[in-house]
């Protein structure tokens, strides 16, 4: 009995010596955004050399700095493109991919399975093999706009997300499929009605990832509509491409406002994002 | 059942089919066939051999930033998974406030690396600012900088894969070793390590190839400065199609091997690993 309260009380104090290490840690963690808030509200000339001091009156501009952002920088702009591409490349990955993922695992010959191993070998390809070809051939073909570049996100997607289906799709049984078949269904109206129902766990693990990869991206969007069709980090990244002075103060603010949409949506669905995020990542 | 399918071939891949060429199969044979030649745009290039890759490989700007990418990317990826597995380890031991914990770690991973290079930049100068320093004023600074947001970023990702994998170690196995004695030390060598092996393959090989692939955060954080001494291998190759006139072969044979390392990597870590991997 006193043995064990012993090491009851042992392993309580070890734990709040952990609790402290976690809260420290989180400190730090969460520190870079908080410092970034707190000289969004400050002058653009006291923000490189004082950073970690709160605004004074002499230094607070109020909203000035998200006025410039908002108004000069066009960030409502930025965010709807970025909105735009984002959920159109998504939505159009799920439904191209998951169709194509069913149909090569369900008809099996030679075409479909040397498919299935250039889509997995893409997914070691790293951006810039493929950077400068890509970029001009999309200009001949003329996908160098917002509803082209879908369908590069598409093609260059499409490892990883057929990948993903691919692997879930082997553990569906056929039985429900053939069963399906015998009572008429035509393999259109069988995929619809039965099959993209069964694949929802990975439809959102696949919808995260590629949310979040294009969401962030930076270099594709760049290179093809850079110049007239400006999304987030390409804003932003403007900021700083001009030479002589940064506005630091705008870059604060264009700093929050993007942030802000993604701290919204991960308080949301933290759940399924963390889920999937671990999904993707163990089985790819 | 697959004679009836087939006929659907139209539907079904077809517009997957035809994005995966334009977007990926074409470029790709393209990108391989120019790295032989020298172009400017990608219809009048001229057949060179490997001129190209020689001159790759004795351009000072590819070898430093093949060494500095090599230097980051070991020290990221020890420091990243020593932390993440730390942090995962003190997760799962049923702590207050674990669940919020590990929601907050994870947070800066959904991050885009151009927005986390200058969230950086503001913290890191106003640090060195106190030191008479940039992050640019040599290339050491910028060098730790990268290391300390690539952990920022990555630690929470990688943390989440080693919770899920220390849930999926049996209770039994760890209490077994407790009845038996052993201390918490070998338990974890003997028993909780091996068992961890998927974890860690799926880490290292995910922070190894990220840390390689860095472009973004270099981008924003210290494109390269002072004088291409931190640019790292994905911003080198950048540079050299667009800042370089008449360089546009040289940057894709650099855009070749860059593929070929990154390839080799993925490959070699995941038959390294998985031989380790014990089932439990």
């Amino acid at each position: 009995m006193n043995g064990e309260n012993v090491i009851r009380r042992h392993t309580t104090v070890k734990n709040s010596v952990i609790f402290g290490i976690l809260t420290v840690f989180s400190l730090i963690f969460v520190a870079p955004i908080l410092i970034v808030f707190m000289n969004s509200f400050k002058d653009k000339l006291h923000i490189s050399d004082t950073p970690f001091t709160f605004p004074t009156p002499e230094t607070y501009v109020r909203l000035d700095n998200y006025i410039t952002g908002i108004v000069n920088i066009g960030f409502i702009n930025a965010f709807g493109w970025s909105l735009f591409i984002t959920l159109s490349s998504v939505a159009v990955i799920l439904l191209c991919t998951s169709m194509t993922a069913w149909y090569i695992t369900r008809v099996k010959n030679k075409f479909n399975s040397l498919l299935y191993y250039i889509l997995v070998f893409s997914m070691v390809v790293p951006f810039q093999m493929v950077m400068f070809t890509l970029s001009k051939f999309a200009n001949i073909l003329h996908l160098d706009n917002p509803l082209g570049i879908i369908v590069i996100y598409l093609g260059f997607g499409a490892g990883m997300s057929t990948f993903l289906f691919c692997g879930f799709i082997r553990s569906i049984p056929i039985e429900i499929e053939e069963a399906a078949m015998i009572d008429g269904c035509n393999a259109i109206q069988l995929y619809f009605r039965v099959i993209f129902a069964m694949l929802k766990p990975i439809t959102i693990t696949v919808a995260i990832l590629n949310a979040m990869w294009i969401w962030n991206d930076y270099l594709l969007p760049y290179l093809l509509i850079g110049s007239d069709y400006k999304t987030i980090p390409i804003a932003i990244q403007y900021l700083q491409g001009g030479y002589g002075s940064i506005d630091m103060g705008a870059m604060m603010a264009m700093l929050v406002l993007a942030v802000i949409p993604i701290i919204v949506f991960y308080a949301i669905c933290q759940k399924y994002i963390i889920e999937g995020v671990v999904a993707g990542a163990v089985k790819g | 059942m697959e004679k009836s399918l087939k006929k659907y071939f139209p539907v079904f891949v077809l517009p997957t089919l035809i994005a995966f060429v334009i977007a990926f199969v074409i470029p790709f044979i393209m990108g391989i066939y120019l790295s032989f030649t020298k172009f400017t745009t990608v219809t009048d290039s001229k057949w060179v051999g490997i001129k190209n890759y020689v001159t790759a490989f004795s351009n000072k700007d590819f070898l430093h930033a093949l060494i500095f990418t090599t230097y980051f990317a070991v020290i990221s990826v020890v420091s990243i998974n020593i932390l993440a597995f730390l942090v995962a380890y003190f997760l799962t031991r049923g702590i207050k406030g674990s669940y919020f914990f590990r929601t907050l770690f994870f947070m800066p991973n959904l991050i885009g690396g151009i927005v986390l290079g200058y969230i950086w930049q503001v913290i890191f100068n106003g640090v060195l600012y106190r030191f008479d320093m940039t992050l640019t004023s040599n290339a050491q600074n910028g060098f730790w900088g990268l290391v300390i947001l690539m952990n920022w970023q990555m630690i929470g990702y990688m943390m989440v894969i080693y919770i899920a994998g220390f849930q999926n170690i049996p209770r039994d196995l760890i209490d077994a070793a407790k009845v038996d004695g052993v201390t918490p030390l070998t338990a974890m060598r003997h028993v909780t390590l091996p068992l961890m092996m998927p974890s860690i393959t799926i880490n290292l090989f995910l922070t190894l190839t990220n840390s390689f692939k860095l472009f973004d955060q270099n981008l924003a954080l210290t494109a390269g400065a002072p004088a291409k001494q931190t640019q790292m291998l994905a911003l080198d190759i950048y540079n050299t199609f667009y800042s370089r006139m008449g360089w546009e072969g040289v940057g894709q044979a650099k855009a070749v091997i860059f593929f070929i390392i990154v390839a080799a990597i993925s490959l070699t870590q995941l038959y390294l690993t998985r031989r380790k991997e014990v089932d439990a």
